[in-house]
């Protein structure tokens, strides 16, 4: 459940489970769910960005969101803004925060997540093309409910040789 | 680490101003989107062989059912076509009194909707045809029943499709009853277009047919776009507030059609007072 310590992952487990992530987020979903459906990338994000910033960078983070930018077919840049964003703030504050009981961890998760939203909710509108629908903030609570699952996966993904 | 931080968030709004402003980066952009199309088409391929596999295993019945509804459609069709090509005749004969090219569709192609959720609160949807087939930026794609959207990106062999519904989307369109032309924006809601700029003194009823007037030259003219669902007549307002219903199956289409048709003619349309004239017309012409 807990973030262990263990930085002996390659390049090839964060690719692959960023793309993993990537897949997960735009997954045909029956459109009453399609709200509802968890940040993978942002919380895959913030996995790698907690567990070993100094391996990967800032620069993992703004790559991750410019391939879902490319995904979903939005502007380009904006989710690369916004998870380097985050990013930073979890590897900033990443030894307080993985000394965090589980449940505090998600309402750390919970408050990053906001501010992702925020930031690209912000950023929709400078563009142009506010979307207003009060469901578009309904991701966060479910992404941060999501996340000691997640983790829990993470933490035998990353520690299987 | 600050420093990266402000480099990194500098060079994406950098990107952010590139892309919305001058729209120069369709190179990144084709190159993003063709390296995540095959990822795309990967994660939608179970729902396509289960889907696939379900119909395979269709019952009896149901195909004997479809079957007698498509032989009554044909039947209903084929009446239709029988008129078809006298009245396009007339039609070439009038448009060559008036010097005017006709703008029909010339060549279409059905192209696949990949069963990706690209972003649920705006209406676009990915399809499986891009330049390599000739797509272009700007196609209009139809559907069986009415217009569906135009292409507003393409890479190599996938494209995406805004649809009529987009709030950021809008059409030219003309009451098909009396010639008011107006413009239908999207709402975000796949069943609800709003046609906010008409005077409170057009004639508009519920039920109206709207079709595309071809004024932009985006759409080919004279294809249903929606039906008026609702008309609200507030004397305080300057402008009546009309609903509309997307003919076209936006959200259950398994495939669309792009058309290519030539646009170049960008004639007038006809006044809604001087409507009612041309159809009278072949009526003292013909005897």
């Amino acid at each position: 459940m807990m973030i262990g310590t263990r930085t002996n992952f390659g390049w090839g487990r964060v690719v692959g489970l960023t793309v993993l992530a990537l897949a997960a987020s735009v997954a045909p979903l029956p459109s009453f769910l399609e709200p509802y459906r968890p940040d993978f990338v942002a919380l895959t994000v913030l996995w790698f960005c907690l567990l070993s910033p100094r391996l990967l960078g800032l620069a993992y983070p703004w790559c991750a969101g410019l391939a879902l930018d490319g995904f979903q077919g939005v502007l380009l840049g904006q989710h690369a803004l916004t998870l380097t964003c985050i990013a930073y703030v979890a590897a900033k504050f990443r030894l307080q925060i993985r000394a965090f009981p589980p449940l505090q961890q998600s309402a750390v998760v919970l408050a990053l997540l906001w501010l992702n939203e925020f930031l690209l909710f912000w950023i929709d509108g400078v563009a142009g093309h506010p979307v207003t629908d009060w469901r578009r903030w309904l991701s966060v609570p479910v992404s941060a409910a999501c996340w000691p699952l997640l983790t829990g996966i993470y933490a035998r993904f990353a520690s299987r040789r | 680490m600050g420093l990266r931080l402000i480099v990194l968030a500098a060079m994406a709004a950098g990107l952010m101003v590139a892309d919305h402003r001058q729209h120069h980066l369709a190179v990144i952009r084709d190159g993003v989107a063709s390296l995540a199309y095959p990822i795309q088409w990967a994660v939608q391929a179970p729902v396509q062989a289960f889907d696939a596999m379900r119909e395979s295993f269709a019952t009896k019945t149901r195909v004997e059912a479809e079957n007698i509804k498509l032989a009554a459609d044909n039947l209903v069709l084929r009446l239709k076509l029988l008129r078809f090509d006298s009245l396009e005749q007339e039609n070439r004969r009038l448009r060559a009194v008036r010097e005017s090219s006709p703008r029909v569709v010339q060549r279409s192609l059905v192209a696949e909707i990949v069963r990706v959720d690209l972003d649920p609160f705006r209406q676009r949807v990915l399809i499986n045809k891009g330049t390599r087939a000739d797509v272009f930026r700007g196609q209009a794609a139809i559907d069986a029943n009415g217009i569906y959207g135009q292409v507003t990106r393409v890479g190599p062999f996938s494209a995406e499709i805004i649809l009529i519904s987009d709030p950021e989307h809008a059409i030219p369109v003309q009451v098909n009853r009396t010639g008011a032309r107006s413009i239908a924006l999207g709402t975000g809601r796949s069943g609800l277009l709003s046609l906010p700029y008409l005077p409170q003194n057009t004639d508009v009823i519920v039920g109206d047919l709207l079709v595309s007037s071809g004024l932009g030259g985006v759409y080919p003219p004279g294809y249903p776009v929606g039906k008026v669902t609702a008309v609200t007549r507030d004397s305080g307002q300057p402008l009546l507030e009309i609903e509309a219903e997307p003919l076209a199956g936006l959200d259950r289409d398994p495939e669309v059609l792009l058309v290519w048709f030539d646009s170049e003619v960008m004639e007038p349309l006809s006044e809604p007072e001087a409507a009612p004239l041309p159809a009278q017309a072949p009526a003292g012409e013909t005897p």
